[in-house]
């Protein structure tokens, strides 16, 4: 019989092994960095949510995500959120909506700025941070910066003032030419933050499912003992 | 006290049992189906394939209750489903990977029938019908894929159904309009995509379930060693290497549906995009018509068929290439003239034919999902030519190679 589990194993293994290995990168455009994200880390999260609402949703949505939700999730207090990270004029309830027209955002930066909920999810979180930290001065682009991670991007270089400004050498190397408020060390952190707060609002389920993913496996694998205990009871007369 | 509710409850069952035939219909599929006793792994994806399905319709209704088919409201709507609504990630996930199982257990279940060749005589009809659940499940799938209404839902639809346009003679461009009920896929194509994908497919995929049991009790199960059980009856008239399906095969199947579960499990709480394999990256950005995703993949289990459609230069060729090579499962049972149904006891010939068509597969699998360069093409043309040899040549080489000795009776490998 334990033959027979170990072939029943492998058997449903092996397609799953040919599925991961087959096929070209699972988050979009591959690029050469990798950023870890815990999102057991709350600080982490809170700090990547203060960046998210100072930085970012004036311009981008994150239209799915509730403020509520979001406080709750990250371990903050509904009322501080609301008197400290709304500032679009709206509830604690609401969605992390951006305060202007989308049809005046076109009008002034060429295009709308996207939608950031499932950034995380379509991009890959290693793909967020490489272009958070990749904008460098090219003269020739409407806001004076230019990413090699997406060439021709028309988002200006929000985070400028914190990492200072970099230049591109004829190889494609980004070197700093100004500091910013933030040392180099300092503002990487600060993106990886962001960016694991991003991986949680692309999918906030990914704060409770591993947990509860233990505790359900450990009930089958105690379910399937048993079972096969109760077969191999039933069997025994069968030669 | 006891006795007296045994008589209450042995009472219920004759008052049930003279209306309805409840033990009638235990005992013929259940307690005196005889199965044979040399089962072994690979028979466990059958009723797998059953569990699966019940995980699709149930997690379904629940989807349902909170889904939009319209083209304004489809992609929010499952998000809601996985922020807003009690549990609804979890019911998603299992809906999602249960339909990427349900292609594992079927082409495992399928792969089982091919090697013992359970399709053929008496049991032609059995494979039928699954060749046509098996159609039928891929037409599930693929319009149970339009709903979430992400970029891969939108621009896979196109591509599927513009394969349609093939077809010469004016009837293809009409054909993809109606189809879609549009010029493009749209509102109508995904609320006639919902109705199809909640009813209409899953009530013929019920149905047609139902006649594949029924023509498996009918004509009984084959084994592993593939030969009659009914050969040899004891004085009761009970094959001697059968055993009752309850509760010897439910016991076992039990076992099975655990250590499914356990893997259903370590994918859906762990790995639920499965490397993007089983949820596109892409599918996580709304339908959008003016922009075109670099890369148009199906997901892994069309794979095949898709790498043999782009494997053919000819667009109308490709297309019949494509349903072709489906098509061509259908003839299976005619075209296997072996006087042996399991592998166990063939030739070498067809040993190696199995063995290339496997590969070939799989290869066409991988390759299906990648963007096809020059290499690929070549290799997706040799596993082509292999894959439809397999099906072609079948009549010669099994027909031609020597065969070995069945036993009289099942062997307990």
């Amino acid at each position: 019989m334990s033959k027979a589990i170990r072939t029943l194993l492998l058997s449903m293994i092996a397609p799953a092994l040919v599925l991961v290995s087959g096929g070209v990168s699972a988050s979009g455009a591959s690029v050469d960095v990798h950023v870890d994200i815990d999102l057991g880390n709350q600080a982490a999260l809170q700090r990547g949510a203060r960046t998210f609402v100072n930085y970012c949703v004036s311009c981008h949505s994150a239209k799915y995500m509730r403020y509520s939700r979001m406080a709750a999730d990250i371990g903050l207090n509904e009322e501080l959120v609301e008197a400290n990270m709304v500032f679009t004029g709206r509830k604690v309830t609401d969605h992390m909506l951006v305060a202007f027209d989308p049809e005046d955002a076109k009008r002034w930066l060429g295009q709308a700025p996207p939608d950031l909920t499932l950034v995380a999810r379509s991009r890959g979180p290693d793909w967020i941070y490489a272009y958070l930290t990749s904008f460098h001065r090219d003269a020739d682009r409407p806001w004076g910066v230019n990413n090699p991670i997406q060439p021709g991007t028309t988002m200006p270089a929000v985070l400028s003032g914190l990492q200072g400004e970099q230049e591109m050498d004829a190889d494609g190397h980004l070197h700093s030419v100004s500091e910013g408020k933030l040392s180099e060390a300092e503002f990487n952190d600060l993106v990886k933050d962001l960016v694991s707060f991003l991986v949680y609002v692309g999918e906030p389920a990914k704060l409770v499912r591993g947990s509860l993913g233990v505790k359900v496996i450990l009930f089958l694998m105690v379910f399937t003992l048993l079972a096969y205990l109760m077969k191999r009871e039933y069997w025994k007369d069968v030669h | 006290m006891v006795a007296r509710l045994k008589q209450i409850a042995c009472g219920l069952i004759d008052w049930i049992d003279a209306r309805f035939p409840m033990t009638k219909w235990w005992n013929e599929h259940l307690a005196q189906y005889y199965a044979p006793k040399n089962f072994n792994f690979w028979y466990f994806f059958g009723s797998l394939a059953l569990l699966v399905l019940v995980n699709q319709i149930l997690t379904g209704i629940f989807l349902t209750m909170n889904y939009k088919p319209s083209e304004a409201d489809a992609f929010a709507s499952v998000e809601y489903i996985m922020r807003d609504v009690s549990w609804g990630w979890l019911v998603r996930y299992m809906h999602s990977v249960g339909a990427s199982l349900f292609f594992v257990v079927i082409y495992l279940h399928m792969f089982r029938g091919l090697i013992y060749g359970s399709y053929k005589n008496p049991r032609e009809l059995l494979w039928l019908f699954g060749m046509v659940i098996y159609l039928l499940l891929m037409a599930e799938a693929f319009m149970g894929y339009l709903l979430p209404w992400g970029q891969m839902s939108f621009w896979g639809a196109q591509v599927i159904i513009n394969l349609f346009g093939a077809i010469p003679f004016g009837i293809g461009d009409a054909l993809t309009i109606w189809i879609r009920g549009d010029f493009a896929v749209g509102d109508p194509t995904l609320n006639r995509f919902f109705a199809l994908h909640v009813a209409a497919i899953p009530l013929l995929l019920v149905a047609l379930v139902f006649f594949h049991i029924i023509a498996l009790h009918e004509v009984g199960s084959n084994n592993p060693d593939g030969i009659e059980i009914k050969k040899n009856k004891g004085p009761d008239g009970i094959p001697l290497d059968g055993i009752p399906f309850h509760p010897y095969y439910t016991v076992k199947d039990i076992f099975g549906t655990g250590m499914f579960l356990i893997l259903f499990a370590l994918i859906v709480f762990f790995a639920p995009e499965m490397t993007g394999k089983f949820l596109e990256p892409d599918n996580f950005v709304a339908a959008d018509a003016m922009v075109t995703p670099e890369h148009i993949a199906p997901l892994w289990y069309f794979a095949p068929f898709y790498a043999i459609l782009r494997a053919v230069p000819d667009k109308l060729m490709g297309v019949m290439a494509m349903g072709g090579a489906i098509g061509v499962m259908f003839l299976l049972p005619w075209l296997d003239r072996s006087k042996v149904r399991s592998i166990r006891y063939r030739g070498p010939l067809t040993k190696i034919a199995v063995t290339l068509f496997v590969i070939s597969f799989l290869v066409l699998g991988a390759l299906g999902t990648m963007p096809a360069g020059d290499v690929e093409t070549l290799i997706a043309r040799v596993c082509s030519v292999i894959y439809f040899g397999f099906f072609l040549l079948m009549p010669i080489y099994t027909s031609i190679e020597n065969t070995l000795p069945e036993p009289d009776r099942v062997t307990m490998k």
